[in-house]
């Protein structure tokens, strides 16, 4: 039997109503920006746990950075931004988040991914539902290639951008043609070992070795003694995660001097090397970017959070302001106008990518085209504090050179996106 | 293979076979004695490395080997007096589901405490770099990891032999009642095995903090590989975890020489061999408390 309302509740229930007409009402005299609107949603997967876990709080800071910088000057179309932020885990649960955010919680678009296992599933996923999906971390060019989607978009660097602006310095630079590779054993490091690979055989470079570790692996004693016994004249890693940590921290502890390098770091992983950190590798960002608008925004982060942002954070900042570039460009939230509008979209205004350099999305596989920095582990005697880790040796492509240099060329993508509708 | 490689390789697995040995040993005492699978030991691992490296500023690196496993150890012997006691009369499932929440508890409290990104822990200085020995240069901090080791283990041997609490603790293993009829009390001596099994997780911790990064989930691993050897060795057995912890390591390193890929995998493998033809592990003996 329904309930019906006595008396009293029906009294405290119109009072209640009357009150918030009135507040109704005095809101309209409010200027237009503040008026109670539903916030536009933006979600976020980021992994908390596993051997990623590390990257997903920086990631988490720079997102919420973002949509704090966006709400304080009042949000894109009079509506104010909220993020929400979930654990990608693994691709199993990272699908069932995104079908979460996208059902429940009824999101505008979805950011982040650093797995990219989890951002393939998740790919596809969105791809399914038509929501727009801006990949910041995950690095497989499988993402941009074989299995690209209409409604994904990178702003991550693929694993071909990374390894051809740290193989070709290398080579060039450094004149090391026996190459020794250990991989992890998942969908990125098999991506990062083809493509360092064809780099290596390009060059008629030799592979002296190869070994893949599984993910989480904690004793690279064993690989390093084999590496010792090949005698290469370079290690090259394709690790991810707290694999990176301890692979390096282990390289180091064995008294090994052979040339070390990777396909790809992130500083979070680095940071924990401390001084025994050695090699070179190739980032997206980094903190001593000599450029204004690069400082002002790791200052203002610094503040924020109490610690320089990484590689990860910058990734995710990025990201979220794409996603409000392309709405404020669309005048809409719908997913499909979205997609419209990102495709050949240069970043613009205080979000330009922070590189002192136009950065566009390629309309064809949706890569964000940006350059890459080759860093060197920087010796303890010249930090100036304990994040002081790497210097930036070269910026690839050089100014003056295209981006699409370093990216995967068109003739060599398998990308065919799907039609929008 | 060189014999300098080949030399490399027997020590690296030797180094990896300690760390196995001192996990599964504390994990063997506490089951032999308690008769309770402490699923929390790999969280306690991980808990010892955090706690040196929270002191190691104040304390060096040596102070941290000292205080993080006492530190560790008390907490062990807390939850014992306060929580594991309670659940000695009732199904042993309840203690296993105890140890199991108790993890949980100890990993996120961990991320909560310290935060998600890895922590520096360096090598410390004296074992900083490798030594040469004729054609072989060996890492001076995994050497010095297996000297400890092997210092630990004849002090707890030492410790469990020639002590009047060591005896208690053997006799109380094999015959509680026996022990309670002689006017004995247990109740101590159980809290003290506790707290002993909890403070050789965390110095297998604090041992393995300057090789592997120090961060929230670095006990699971080795967590899972303590179960196989204790399992391997025969559970309860103190000959037994040092004989397969030492198997194991050689296993786990020499697969990884041959086929990387099986590494994770060749544990496991010997384990199901191992329960096949010795259901009851390498050492283990039949006791009528557990069959």
């Amino acid at each position: 039997m329904p309930k019906r309302l006595n008396r009293r509740e029906f009294l405290t229930t119109s009072a209640l109503g009357t009150a918030a007409a009135a507040v109704g009402t005095s809101a309209l005299s409010f200027p237009a920006i503040v008026r109670a609107q539903e916030p536009i949603r933006i979600g976020q997967l980021i992994p908390f746990t596993g051997f990623l876990g590390a990257i997903g709080e920086y990631g988490k800071q720079g997102a919420t950075l973002a949509v704090e910088e966006l709400n304080e000057k009042g949000g894109v179309l009079s509506r104010k931004f909220e993020l929400i932020t979930e654990d990608e885990a693994n691709p199993g649960v990272a699908v069932q988040k995104a079908r979460k955010l996208i059902e429940k919680d009824k999101v505008v678009a979805i950011e982040g991914l650093v797995s990219s296992a989890s951002c393939l599933a998740v790919g596809d996923e969105v791809q399914r539902a038509k929501v727009l999906l801006i990949n910041a971390g995950a690095n497989s060019d499988e993402i941009r290639s074989k299995r690209c989607h209409r409604y994904v978009f990178s702003t991550e660097g693929c694993n071909t951008q990374y390894v051809s602006a740290i193989g070709n310095w290398l080579i060039k630079e450094r004149k090391v043609s026996r190459w020794y590779f250990l991989t992890s054993d998942y969908a990125f490091g098999h991506d990062l070992l083809r493509v360092a690979r064809s780099l290596l055989a390009a060059n008629k470079g030799n592979e002296v070795g190869s070994d893949l570790a599984p993910t989480g692996t904690t004793d690279f004693s064993q690989y390093i003694t084999k590496m010792k016994a090949a005698k290469p004249d370079l290690i090259f890693h394709n690790l991810a995660g707290a694999d990176v940590t301890n692979f390096l921290k282990q390289y180091a502890e064995s008294g090994m001097t052979i040339e070390v390098a990777g396909g790809v770091i992130d500083s979070a992983f680095a940071w924990p090397v401390g001084e025994s950190l050695r090699g070179h590798f190739p980032i997206i960002w980094w903190q001593e970017l000599n450029n204004p608008a690069s400082k002002a925004w790791a200052a203002r982060y610094m503040k924020r959070w109490g610690r320089p942002p990484d590689n990860q954070a910058y990734g995710d900042y990025l990201a979220v302001h794409a996603i409000a570039q392309a709405i404020d460009k669309a005048k809409s939230t719908d997913s499909a106008k979205l997609v419209s509008a990102l495709e050949g979209h240069t970043l613009t205004g205080a979000m330009d990518g922070l590189k002192g350099r136009p950065l566009t999305f390629r309309a064809w596989d949706h890569q964000l085209l940006q350059p890459m920095y080759v860093v060197a582990a920087k010796d303890k005697a010249k930090w100036k504090d304990k994040w002081d880790i790497f210097e930036i040796i070269q910026e690839v492509p050089p100014r003056g050179s295209a981006l699409e240099d370093i990216a995967i060329p068109k003739a060599e993508s398998q990308c065919q996106l799907e039609p929008l509708a | 293979m060189t014999p300098a490689v080949f030399a490399e390789f027997l020590l690296n697995g030797l180094v990896l076979g300690a760390l196995y040995v001192l996990m599964a040993l504390g994990l063997s005492i506490i089951f032999g004695m308690i008769g309770v699978i402490n699923f929390a030991h790999g969280a306690l691992f991980t808990l010892g490395a955090y706690v040196a490296f929270q002191v190691q500023g104040a304390l060096g690196f040596a102070g941290a080997l000292v205080v993080a496993p006492v530190l560790v150890g008390l907490l062990g012997m807390l939850i014992e007096a306060t929580l594991l006691r309670r659940l000695y009369l009732q199904d042993p499932l309840q203690g296993l589901l105890l140890t199991f929440g108790l993890a949980m508890v100890l990993e996120q409290g961990i991320r909560l405490v310290w935060g998600l990104s890895p922590k520096t822990f360096n090598v410390p200085p004296a074992f900083a770099g490798a030594f040469t020995l004729g054609a072989l240069a060996y890492s001076k901090y995994r050497s010095f990891i297996l000297v400890s080791v092997i210092l630990l283990i004849a002090g707890l041997m030492l410790f469990l032999q020639k002590t009047p609490i060591g005896t208690i603790v053997r006799a109380g293993s094999r015959d509680p009642m026996m022990v309670r009829l002689l006017g004995i009390s247990l109740t101590p001596v159980l809290t003290l095995v506790f707290g002993l099994g909890t403070a050789l997780a965390a110095i297998a911790g604090v041992l393995s903090a300057p090789l592997a990064g120090v961060q929230p989930a670095m006990g699971v691993n080795v967590g899972t590989a303590a179960f196989v050897v204790v399992t391997i060795g025969g559970l309860g057995s103190f000959w037994g975890a040092i004989i397969s912890g030492l198997l194991v390591g050689q296993v786990v390193s020499l697969s990884i020489y041959f086929q990387p890929r099986a590494a994770e995998a060749s544990m496991y493998v010997l384990m199901a061999v191992i329960l096949l033809l010795r259901p009851r592990g390498l050492m283990g003996e039949r006791w009528e408390k557990f069959d």
